[in-house]
């Protein structure tokens, strides 16, 4: 370049005009690839959107008068990160969290109350079913609860151990610890059956099934022995949210598996990509409510033993829930 | 250039198939290149590893401390523990998706990253779903693989297989697409292409200034080849591999009828022969004539 006998080519004069450009750009767009957002100065976080436009105009002309393929690359690759990085999420992370609480998660929910809906009447069907079963025929009870669920609590077990699940924690010292083991295990079930909604539904509707009829055969059990009223205050201080965020992840995934079989006047992607975007929100909501029921099972019941206290606070949650979700709010701005 | 030669063309078939038009706001088409099912796959693997190989550490790191700080540690070192099994889990995809680069490290070692198919930014939302599908993609499959070992009966048997089968479509989704989109993808609306961080080469017409050798050529000599011709040339300067370099430098001088002088360097003269075949397709071209390639006689 110091001898300007040897830029007769064109494209080697354009590079020689541009190539600092690009090397600021590339400079700034490494600085904050590399997490150092933060660290880039006014004045840089202002260069480059010139840059990038200069960049942009680069490209189109390499590409109309340059044959160094390379050098195409190169700008190919400069623009493209350029372009993920201005046209990229420009919000912060605080930003994010507030919208999503404020907006996203009981917007999402609240347009997919019909699905809920329907989960929901597939988890009280499925309980009454597993309550009548057990009750008419104990045997029953065994297919539904397998031994390592039951832990013991099944119909040969006596009234009184059966009691003492109830208001004792059998070794269970560690009371925050099974806190969260009830809340990582939930929250991967309940993904499982959002992800299952892909399969036309019907996975989905089968897990669902399945925790009604399991949640039925305790409530047949414990009613056989008149403890009916301690079951229900047991599983409701912790279950009107556990339940409802099942509910919740089994609608999403009948809105996924929905959008796939009826994609209606869409095409099938568009339909599936939309459904996406709705359910998204609504699926990371159910991980706090599920982080919320894990603390509700694993340490407010343990702690708690008035029963009345137990449906107190179980009522309470729903309340709260259904509130958040599904009153009506101002529009958003 | 000869059908023959052991080099890779400057763009190969599956390349074009996996391009995509991708035009910004300023009217540029980016033309974007989908990552190919075994990119995709070679990056999922690489992930895992990095996971696994994560996950023992800090089981080893966890087993160490629970031993020698007694019991009044076991508490919060088993949540610490739950707790980031399951944040690994479920969180390593998301939370490095998330990122400014949208890539986890596997897709990064490979030059990916995750883009919205519409064009869009990447909502948090969209990350979240896809990476919630690989429960039935990958978690699925898994368990009735482990299922298929257990089972000795002919009815598991028969029913872990339709479980495999019918978990392997979700696992190979990828395949049965033309934009090699998973599940995860097909739902949260989003692809994956290759955006590698590429370095600025040297302009090797530049070099070949530098050189100022005296090389010439006739017009007639410089005319036998087109655009595509010369970025293969570049492509085997640049690789510097000798004996293709020796076969490409026999194969032009055969077809231009050229007469080596004695001592001269394979390189030099396809140095030289690149410049100039670079200077004349250039020259034309800013008349509005691009020679494709040597077949191409306009």
């Amino acid at each position: 370049m110091n001898q300007p006998a040897d830029l007769e080519l064109r494209s080697l004069r354009f590079r020689a005009e541009r190539e600092s450009q690009w090397r600021r750009l590339e400079a700034l767009l490494r600085k904050a690839e590399n997490g150092r957002a933060r660290w880039l100065t006014d004045e840089e976080l202002l260069e480059i959107p010139l840059l990038y436009r200069a960049a942009m105009s680069s490209l189109s002309v390499a590409r109309a008068t340059s044959l160094d393929a390379s050098l195409v690359a190169y700008l190919e690759s400069l623009a493209t990160r350029t372009y993920f990085f201005v046209y990229g999420a420009r919000t912060n992370v605080a930003e994010r969290l507030v919208a999503f609480f404020r907006h996203d998660w009981p917007g999402a929910v609240k347009s997919l109350w019909r699905e809920t809906l329907v989960a929901a009447a597939i988890l009280v069907a499925a309980a009454v079913a597993g309550y009548a079963l057990v009750l008419a025929d104990p045997d029953w009870f065994s297919s539904i609860m397998p031994g390592e669920v039951s832990q013991g609590r099944d119909p040969t077990a006596s009234t009184a151990f059966l009691k003492d699940i109830l208001y004792n924690d059998h070794g269970r010292e560690g009371l925050s610890a099974f806190a969260t083991y009830l809340f990582t295990h939930n929250a991967q079930v309940s993904i499982l059956a959002f992800a299952l909604g892909f399969a036309f539904c019907i996975p989905t509707a089968l897990l669902v099934a399945d925790n009604g009829l399991s949640l039925g055969a305790l409530c047949a059990l414990y009613a056989s022995r008149g403890l009916g009223f301690q079951i229900g205050g047991w599983l409701s201080i912790h279950g009107t949210t556990e339940l409802l965020a099942t509910a919740i992840a089994g609608g999403a995934g009948f809105r996924i598996g929905w959008a796939v079989i009826f994609p209606g006047s869409r095409s099938r992607l568009a339909a599936a990509a939309q459904a996406g975007r709705t359910t998204g929100a609504a699926m990371a909501g159910v991980v706090i409510m599920l982080v919320m029921a894990g603390i509700l099972e694993g340490v407010g019941r343990q702690v708690i033993k008035l029963d009345w206290a137990r449906y107190g606070i179980g009522a309470a949650m729903l309340c709260l829930w259904l509130a958040y979700f599904y009153l009506p709010r101002r529009a958003r701005v | 250039m000869p059908d023959a030669l052991p080099i890779a063309p400057a763009l190969s078939d599956t390349q074009t198939a996996l391009a995509r038009r991708f035009v910004t706001p300023e009217g540029v088409d980016l033309r974007l290149t989908l990552a190919s099912a075994g990119e995709r796959g070679a990056a999922f693997l690489l992930d895992i590893l990095i996971l696994a190989a994560v996950l023992v550490v800090f089981t080893i790191l966890a087993a160490w401390l629970a031993a020698s700080g007694g019991e009044a540690v076991w508490e919060p070192i088993g949540i610490i523990w739950l707790l980031a099994f399951f944040v690994l889990r479920s969180g390593w995809f998301i939370l490095f998706e998330l990122t400014r680069r949208a890539a986890t490290p596997g897709k990064r070692a490979l030059g990916l990253r995750v883009v919205a198919r519409d064009g869009g930014r990447l909502t948090g939302e969209a990350v979240f779903v896809r990476n919630a599908m690989r429960e039935i993609e990958v978690f699925l499959p898994l368990v009735f693989l482990g299922a298929a070992k257990v089972a000795g009966e002919s009815v598991g048997a028969m029913v872990t297989l339709l479980g495999l089968t019918w978990t392997g479509i979700f696992l190979l989704f990828p395949l049965f697409n033309r934009d090699r989109l998973r599940i995860g993808d097909f739902v949260a609306g989003t692809w994956v292409v290759k955006a590698p961080r590429r370095p600025l080469a040297v302009d090797l017409a530049e070099d070949q200034g530098r050189r100022r050798e005296t090389i010439a050529f006739t017009s007639d000599q410089i005319a036998a080849y087109g655009v595509k011709e010369l970025q293969v040339l570049e492509e085997v300067l640049r690789h510097r591999d000798k004996r293709t370099l020796h076969a490409v430098a026999e194969r032009i001088r055969g077809k231009i009828g050229w007469r080596s002088r004695p001592g001269e360097a394979d390189l030099d003269f396809l140095m030289a022969y690149y410049a100039a075949l670079r200077r004349r397709l250039e020259h034309r071209l800013l008349f509005g004539h691009r020679r494709r390639d040597k077949f191409d006689r306009a």
